[in-house]
Formats: structure tokens, C-alpha cells, sequence
């Protein structure tokens, strides 16, 4: 166990490492940061000044090593027009985006998980095929339409809900759904496919052969061992919904890390645009890890392979 | 000499079926074709072919005479000049949704092609060569992994500027990763593979083998993976759109639209709002659809993806 935990984080900061070296590239390669840094016409005693005073007149190895160093030690860069750490930034964000996150992942809960079961139960009946329909449309429909075509609907038309903003749970309404209207759609087929597959166990068949009902057999002891891979990607989600919901958060006003990241492309914040999608990569990275751990744990199977 | 026909007889057996049952197969595409689908997608892919003829004026000049937010033909206030209404600077919202097919369908496409082929490359190379080579891809691609693909977009898009030929390219090389996966795990089983084996024994060189005996192999794959990507680069292309780092205006792409039409939801102009989604929305779910059924006719053991 503690030989596997160690290549898993090894595994991890390996990735962490190529993440940053690709940001470091992207951003070099395609201009040079000074120019993204300066007021557009600054003068090149100015320009120069910046360079200076970034450290981007060193070589870029050297300009690497700090970077990883600032990245290691919790400093992301300054934003440019906030004037503030972006790490704090960041964090000052994180509770709005939680906040909109468990909201979403609680819709796709209520809509996938008991869509997934039935549709698992009922192989192949109207249950399932109406199952396939939602699954569909929730790739196909984009999260960011649905959510324009709510606010028309339901704010303009029916004026029953607020357009944008934080505040009350009326407010996260819409935007919930919108965000998790795809990851419900995501957790309703990995739902059906974990229960089939338990469902064709032995262990069920005997079940059933003891003479249980059908629902104990189906509620007991089926859906709690489906539901570990489901509650994973569950996992996953969140913390991809609090990274990645740029979209949704710019649609609704809601004050949120994927409209900070907004913010920074509009004001050509760089530091903080590559701050924020940094410490999303660590974050996303971390929680990658600890199910891998968590997994290991649980099945010892997972560490002893390879 | 026994050993040796029976080695190639393994071979032959192995090698996918030839000309024979080509005929068979044919007539039975031809009874169950993608009705659904195809019918979605052909009139798309033709409007787009055809943009300049069908679309009835230019999409990014207003029209003469025509005011702003002109409400589609059958509602008060609308006219017959521009039947789905007129956008904030009094262009024609067909005309630009015509246009904005040709966008979505060839980033869609092209972006889909360079994702295929960088994945599929490197699922090959990660997969056949092993050792570090493996090793270094898989690290790469679980480090391109770590970011949500929208998110690694929208940071590449940022600092490259915008330009739909550069959103094809970046898109490109942030959706490889699922085909190198993948591929890389189809190719570890078929390295194992007798006739794999036996080319090898035989002398050809490894670039040989990827290219007669293990890309052939994994094209299915790849073909399925496409289909299921192209909904995923357009709406990814609409996302970049909507949020001003996608295809550049005046240039009409839906994402756009929809951005441009946000500023009138309040008011309750719809059809700015309501057409381009509806487009967006049917063509991935006809490109879903059409997944859906490749795999299924191509490869069934990818049916849980």
C-alpha cells in the first residue's frame, strides 16, 4: 500500500510538472508575455521596465524553475487588476463556486441516479428507452443554451425567477440545473451500466435464488456496490464543476472562479488566467489521487496490479 | 514446414474478412441506414456546402431598409425580407445561421481530424513501442487530462488569439486524448497478436508493422471515437464563440449568435436566442446518433463508452 501511494504521487507530480511546463511553453511561445502584461502603447522604457521587474529578462529555464518555485509554494502571480495574490483570489471565489456545485451535483443526482436504476431494472422497456432520450439530450443540449433559454422562459415570460446574481435559493435554480443538466446526463449512463453489470453477478444470482424480493435484491444488495464508481465520477464532477462552469457563472452573474477566469481574458489578466487554470490542474490532479488511494484501499486488487 | 503452414493458415484466419461478404454487408447497410441522423445532418452539410447560394444576403452586412431586431415573418412587426428576423445590426439572422453551419461543420470536422490523428498516433506509438516512449505519453496525456477541456481551451485561445483555423488547431490538441487512451489499449492486445508476431519474425520494420498491421486495425476505433468527438469540438467551438475568444466577428458562428442575442434575452427577443442553439442542438445529436449506431455496427466492445 505505501509503495503504491508513493508512485501514485509521484504519477501526480509528474503531471503537475508537464501541466506547468505546457502553460509556461503556451505562454512564451505564442508572444511575449511582456506585451500581455503592459497597458496596450506602453512605451519600451516601460515594457522594459516590466521585464525587469517579472524576472522575464532572464533565461527561460531560469524563469521556469521560478515559476515551479512561486507554483510549489502556494504563489500563483500577482492579478494585474485586482492587485491582489491570485491564490487569494481563488479562494475567495471558491465557496460561490461550492456553493453552485453541490447545488448542481444535487440535481444530477435526482435526475440520474434514479433515471440510471430504472433504466438498469427495466432492460430495454419504455423506462430505458426514455432513459437513452435524456442521456442524449444531455450531451446535445449545451448547458449554457438551456440556461438562456430558462432565463426567457422563466424569468422573462413567467417572471417566477431571478436572471442572475447570488442570493437566495431561487437564485441558484437556474443555474444549477443548467451546469448539471449534462453531468446528470453523464451519471445516468455510468448508473445504468455499474447496475447491469452487478445485476449479472453471482452474488445477486444467489440473492434471488435465497428467495428474495426483487427490490431487496435490486436496493440492498445491488445498487449500494453500483453506486461506488457512480459516487467517484460523482467526485470528479464537483470538482470539475467548481473549475469549469465559466460558461454558466458568466450567464448568470454568479461570482464564481469560472467568471474570474472570465474577468482575466477580458481584462488580459494573464497572471491570472494562468493562475486559475493552474490551480485547477493541482486541484483536479488531487482529487484524481485520492480516489486512486481511496480505490487501492477499498480493493486490493487495484494495488497489486502493476 | 508443418509449423509453418499452420502459422500463416493463423494468419489468414486473423486478417479481416476480405471481398466476400462485401455484397452481404452492403444490402444490409443498406437496410438499416441512420434514418434519423442523416436526415438532420445532410440538409446541414449541404446548406453549409452551398452557403453563399442559399443564403439569401450577405451575413455580415444589414440589410438595406431593414431595422434592428426585426421579429421573425409570422410575428407582428416582422417582414418578409428577413423570415427569421434580423439581429443588432440589422443582418439577417438566417442568413448568418447558413453561414454559421459552415463554421461549426468545418471546425467540427477539422478539429475533430487533427484530434483523431495526433491521438491515434500517439496511442500507437505509446502502445507499440512501450518502455519510456509509453510511459511519456501517458504521462502527457494525463497531465492534458488534469484540465477540463474547456478550460485548457479557453487559456489556449486566450494567448493565441482568435481565428477559426487556430480554434480548429486548438481543439485539436486538446480532445487527443480519449483516442490515445484508447488506442493505446487496443494496440498492447494486438501487439500480442500472432500475425503481429509473425510480421515481425518475418523482418518488417516496426514502422512497417504500425502502418500494414496495427493502423488498419484501429481505424473502427478511431472512426467511432470521431463521430462521438465532433459533438464535443462543435459545442466546445460555441462555447469559445459565446465567450469572444472563438470565431472572430464579423464572421457568423453560432456561439456567437447566441452571445450577441444575450443582450436582447431581457426584452424577450427570442429568435435571437432560440435558432442557434436549436441548430447547435441538432447537429450533435444527429452526430450522437450517428456514433451511436457506428459503434454499434463497428465495434461493439466499445458500446460502454
Amino acid at each position: 500500500m505505501g509503495r503504491f501511494i508513493i508512485r501514485r504521487t509521484l504519477y501526480a507530480v509528474i503531471t503537475l510538472f508537464i501541466l506547468s511546463l505546457t502553460i509556461f511553453t503556451v505562454i512564451r511561445l505564442t508572444g511575449d508575455p511582456v506585451t500581455l502584461l503592459a497597458e496596450p502603447g506602453a512605451r519600451p522604457e516601460d515594457l522594459q521596465r516590466i521585464r525587469v521587474e517579472w524576472g522575464l529578462d532572464r533565461p527561460w529555464p531560469i524563469q521556469y524553475l521560478a515559476f515551479v518555485e512561486n507554483v510549489a509554494t502556494g504563489d500563483l502571480g500577482k492579478s494585474f487588476n485586482y492587485e491582489m495574490p491570485v491564490s487569494a483570489l481563488y479562494f475567495q471565489r471558491l465557496p460561490n463556486s461550492l456553493e453552485l456545485a453541490l447545488a448542481a451535483t444535487l440535481i444530477s443526482f435526482v435526475i440520474g441516479i434514479p433515471a440510471g436504476l430504472i433504466s438498469a431494472v427495466r432492460v430495454n422497456s419504455v423506462w430505458d428507452n426514455a432513459g437513452k432520450v435524456i442521456a442524449l439530450f444531455g450531451l446535445a443540449v449545451p448547458g449554457f443554451w438551456l440556461g438562456l433559454v430558462m432565463i426567457l422562459v422563466f424569468s422573462v415570460w413567467l417572471g417566477w425567477l431571478p436572471t442572475s446574481g447570488q442570493g437566495g435559493w431561487r437564485n441558484l435554480i437556474m443555474p444549477a440545473v443548467a451546469l448539471g443538466w449534462y453531468f446528470a446526463a453523464s451519471l445516468l449512463r455510468l448508473t445504468r451500466s455499474s447496475m447491469l453489470e452487478v445485476l449479472r453477478s453471482e452474488y445477486i444470482k444467489l440473492a434471488r435464488l435465497k428467495g428474495l424480493p426483487g427490490y431487496v435484491v435490486v436496493a440492498v444488495h445491488a445498487f449500494k456496490n453500483a453506486l461506488i464508481p457512480v459516487l467517484t465520477l460523482a467526485g470528479v464532477n464537483l470538482v470539475v464543476m467548481i473549475n469549469a462552469a465559466v460558461i454558466i457563472e458568466v450567464i448568470f452573474a454568479w461570482p464564481g472562479i469560472g467568471r474570474l477566469l472570465y474577468e482575466g481574458i477580458f481584462q488580459r489578466d494573464f497572471p491570472l488566467v494562468q493562475g486559475v487554470v493552474m490551480e485547477a490542474g493541482i486541484m483536479i490532479v488531487g482529487i484524481n489521487l485520492l480516489i486512486d488511494i481511496l480505490y487501492a484501499y477499498i480493493d486490493p486488487r487495484i494495488r497489486l496490479t502493476k | 514446414m508443418t509449423f509453418v503452414t499452420e502459422r500463416s493458415r493463423t494468419v489468414i484466419a486473423a486478417a479481416p474478412p476480405a471481398a466476400t461478404g462485401r455484397v452481404k454487408r452492403g444490402l444490409r447497410l443498406a437496410r438499416e441506414v441512420p434514418l434519423v441522423p442523416l436526415a438532420i445532418l445532410v440538409p446541414f452539410v449541404l446548406i453549409a456546402l452551398f452557403a453563399n447560394f442559399v443564403a439569401p444576403y450577405d451575413p455580415t452586412e444589414p440589410i438595406a431598409g431593414a431595422k434592428i431586431f426585426e421579429p421573425p415573418v409570422w410575428m407582428a412587426g416582422g417582414s418578409a425580407h428577413a423570415l427569421l428576423g434580423t439581429d443588432f445590426q440589422a443582418r439577417d439572422v438566417l442568413s448568418r445561421l447558413i453561414f454559421g453551419a459552415r463554421v461549426s461543420l468545418i471546425v467540427g470536422v477539422t478539429g475533430t481530424i487533427v484530434a483523431g490523428s495526433i491521438g491515434t498516433t500517439l496511442g500507437i506509438l505509446s502502445g507499440y513501442l512501450g518502455g519510456w516512449i509509453d510511459q511519456a505519453i501517458m504521462r502527457v496525456t494525463d497531465a492534458w487530462l488534469a484540465l477540463p477541456g474547456l478550460v485548457f481551451a479557453i487559456f489556449l485561445a486566450t494567448m493565441v488569439g482568435p481565428s477559426m483555423w487556430n480554434i480548429v488547431i486548438i481543439l485539436g490538441a486538446v480532445y487527443w486524448t480519449r483516442y490515445a487512451r484508447v488506442i493505446r489499449g487496443e494496440v498492447l492486445s494486438l501487439r500480442e497478436r500472432e500475425f503481429v508476431k509473425l510480421a515481425e519474425i518475418a523482418g518488417a520494420s516496426r514502422i512497417r508493422v504500425i502502418l500494414r498491421h496495427i493502423l488498419p486495425n484501429v481505424l473502427n476505433s478511431a472512426m467511432v471515437l470521431a463521430s462521438l468527438t465532433i459533438g464535443v469540438v462543435i459545442i466546445a467551438e460555441a462555447s469559445l464563440s459565446f465567450l469572444g475568444v472563438g470565431v472572430p466577428p464579423p464572421q457568423p458562428a453560432w456561439g456567437s449568435m447566441l452571445s450577441d442575442g444575450r443582450s436582447m434575452l431581457m426584452v424577450g427577443d427570442w429568435w435571437l436566442t432560440v435558432f442557434p442553439g436549436l441548430c447547435i442542438m441538432l447537429v450533435v445529436l444527429a452526430t450522437q446518433l450517428l456514433g451511436d449506431w457506428l459503434r454499434v455496427r463497428l465495434d461493439p466492445q466499445l458500446r460502454n463508452l
